[in-house]
């Protein structure tokens, strides 16, 4: 026998595993199909090389964090 | 006190459910491949590959390996066709323009069409872009080639062309 409880509780529980269920979907996933635009050149964080040197120079002159971006950098302020 | 099996019990049956329902599975070696007289498929004539063996190569204008790949297909094409083979480039471009300027700017000697609706690749479930399938004459996927390397991916697809022209319909 149940009661309104336990059915209000199995209720939740189905309505909980559906939602998890479309959480195993791969519908949210970019498909290699539908990449045209994370291809493009816009995408590219490093498209203007000098613009990114320009803009890395003055982040650590800045921050005295020389390499701080992406290597291994000083921080010491001796830059 | 709650019975935690009654609960547990459809809880795991909806998960297994979504789980097994979570996709449709990629064509694997050994798998007839799709038929490609699907909705959506323009730009171009599909040639017969009855009796043949074909190569069904997945492409797309933004994808630079894919452009690399052209000129490999269209000498595997000049070099093969003679004896059996079939080359059939599927665009996957989103835009109709950017499909057909690739084409008249690469010329490809082999067939090419366009998978307007991503009907085929999306039941063929294509790992990487590009990706081709070899295809005996029986009609099933022999080999598939994920990306493209250069000279290694041609020495491979020569010797696996190779192969399946050797071998008659009736080969596994």
């Amino acid at each position: 026998m149940r009661t309104p409880g336990v059915r209000l509780l199995l209720l939740a529980a189905l309505g909980a595993a559906a939602l998890l269920g479309g959480c195993a979907s791969p519908a949210a996933r970019v498909r290699p199909w539908e990449r045209a635009a994370l291809a493009d050149e816009s995408m590219n964080p490093d498209r203007d090389p000098l613009g990114s040197a320009l803009s890395e120079h003055v982040y650590f002159s800045r921050a005295a964090a020389s390499g701080g971006r992406g290597v291994g950098g000083s921080g010491c302020g001796c830059n | 006190m709650v019975n935690a099996r009654k609960i547990l019990l459809p809880v795991l049956c909806v998960l297994a459910a979504a789980a097994m329902n979570a996709g449709e599975a990629p064509v694997s070696p050994g798998a007839l491949f799709p038929g490609l007289a699907v909705d959506g498929i323009t730009g171009g004539t599909v040639p017969a590959t009855k009796g043949k063996v074909a190569i069904i190569d997945f492409w797309a204008s933004w994808c630079a390996p894919c452009k690399a790949s052209f000129p490999v297909y269209s000498r595997l094409q000049d070099a093969y066709a003679g004896r059996g083979l079939v080359i059939i480039g599927v665009s996957v471009d989103e835009s109709a323009s950017a499909y057909s300027s690739f084409v008249a700017k690469h010329a490809p000697s082999f067939a090419t069409v366009h998978d307007s609706r991503h009907l085929l690749v999306g039941a063929v479930q294509v790992p990487t872009m590009p990706t081709s399938y070899l295809v005996d004459r029986s009609g099933k996927v022999r080999f598939i080639h994920a990306g493209f390397h250069g000279d290694t991916t041609e020495r491979e697809i020569r010797a696996e062309v190779e192969q399946l022209l050797a071998e008659g319909p009736g080969a596994p």
